[in-house]
């Protein structure tokens, strides 16, 4: 049965376009058949982040109001044969989503995909409303910073109150997913640790991504983390979540980056 | 290990700081929660009872919450135009 999954967190800038990229491409080479939707009209980065900017045709706002259809709007990524994009519009404003074009879409998704992972805009407007609407999954991107913290602890709130299933008084089950994590930091006591986070927003963990040049290098190719370099510290992290996503248990680690002096010279060379 | 190399680097750790302040914010705001709406419904049957007696400013009622640890207040701040004696007056005949 077909999973509709958003990436979100108040916030913005700690990392759920990357994430949404990540996680999707992770769980397409896990061979589900997933598509990544960006629902940051008129801001959208998505399709960047995937590569696929100059491949949009038509767009989600296109789809909502029968411009197009659903089919014309997908895009497939050229380096998974099952992962799609369908992407935001860049000159339309956030008001053109309604939630009954959003539940049409989603509702025709769930019968072509196994996964629907909804990349949410930051703030807790029409946009972010609507892409938590249909979960049945949430992952709420965390970076260890007040700011954040206080964001996702909002948007639980918003999880457990506005969506479709907490209206039916079903569960959306929610997951935080801690980014730009540096381990130093938080031991030396200038970062709030892994515990503090999940003891505050009470909320299971379902991975610690940490902080990497790596994940600047992928999106400057235009390539999700986990398929840029799948041996770097961010793509073990992110496979590690979505094995969890996929049910697995998985023992949470923070993979670290491998700085031997071979390594980075061969690493150097290699790039 | 912490306070070591706490010791050695000069500098206190600022993470309990910030957990604290997070924790004593969200249990506020998540008190707050739904509250909006108590708020403006209040708001308005207020406003509606002072109008029937007083010409008032509909934008000059400001209602507040303001949640303690012990007990919480209830703030009505009603803006009175001069001279509302006068409609009052004329209410009253």
């Amino acid at each position: 049965m077909a999973k509709v999954l958003v990436v979100t967190s108040g916030k913005g800038g700690v990392g759920k376009t990357t994430s949404t990229a990540a996680l999707g491409a992770g769980l397409a080479q896990m061979g589900e058949k997933v598509v990544v939707v960006d629902f940051d009209v008129g801001l959208r980065n998505l399709d960047l982040v995937m590569g696929a900017e100059r491949r949009v045709v038509f767009d989600l706002i296109n789809v909502v109001q029968g411009v197009a259809k659903l089919s014309q709007a997908l895009i497939r990524d050229k380096r998974l044969e099952n992962l799609w994009l369908l992407p935001a519009s860049q000159t339309r404003d956030k008001d053109a989503l309604t939630d009954e074009g959003v539940g049409r879409i989603i509702a025709d998704l769930r019968t072509k995909f196994d996964w629907i992972l909804c990349d949410s805009p930051a703030g807790i407007e029409r946009g972010a409303t609507l892409a938590m609407r249909y979960a049945d999954e949430a992952v709420i991107v965390t970076n260890p910073e007040v700011s954040s913290v206080r964001d996702s602890d909002r948007i639980i709130g918003m999880l457990d109150s506005k969506t479709v299933k907490a209206e039916r008084g079903e569960r959306v089950e929610k997951h935080v997913l801690i980014t730009r994590y540096d381990s130093a930091r938080a031991a030396r006591g200038e970062m709030l640790s892994i515990e503090d986070i999940l003891e505050i927003l009470a909320t299971p963990l379902l991975g610690i991504i940490p902080e990497s040049q790596d994940v600047l290098r992928a999106s400057n190719v235009g390539s999700p983390v986990t398929l840029n370099n799948a041996a770097s510290a961010p793509a073990r992290a992110y496979v590690d979540a979505v094995r969890r996503l996929m049910g697995e248990t998985v023992t949470m680690i923070v993979p670290v980056e491998r700085k031997g002096l071979m390594n980075r010279l061969l690493g150097r060379r290699a790039a | 290990m912490m306070n070591l190399l706490r010791l050695i680097s000069g500098r206190t750790a600022s993470a309990p700081v910030a957990r604290e302040r997070l924790q004593i914010l969200l249990a506020h705001e998540r008190g707050l929660r739904g509250q909006p709406e108590l708020l403006g419904l209040l708001r308005a049957e207020i406003l509606a009872v002072v109008s029937r007696h007083v010409v008032l400013d509909p934008e000059k009622v400001i209602v507040r919450m303001e949640r303690g640890k012990h007990v919480s207040t209830l703030e009505v701040d009603i803006e009175v135009p001069n001279g509302f004696e006068r409609s009052l007056a004329a209410a009253a005949t």
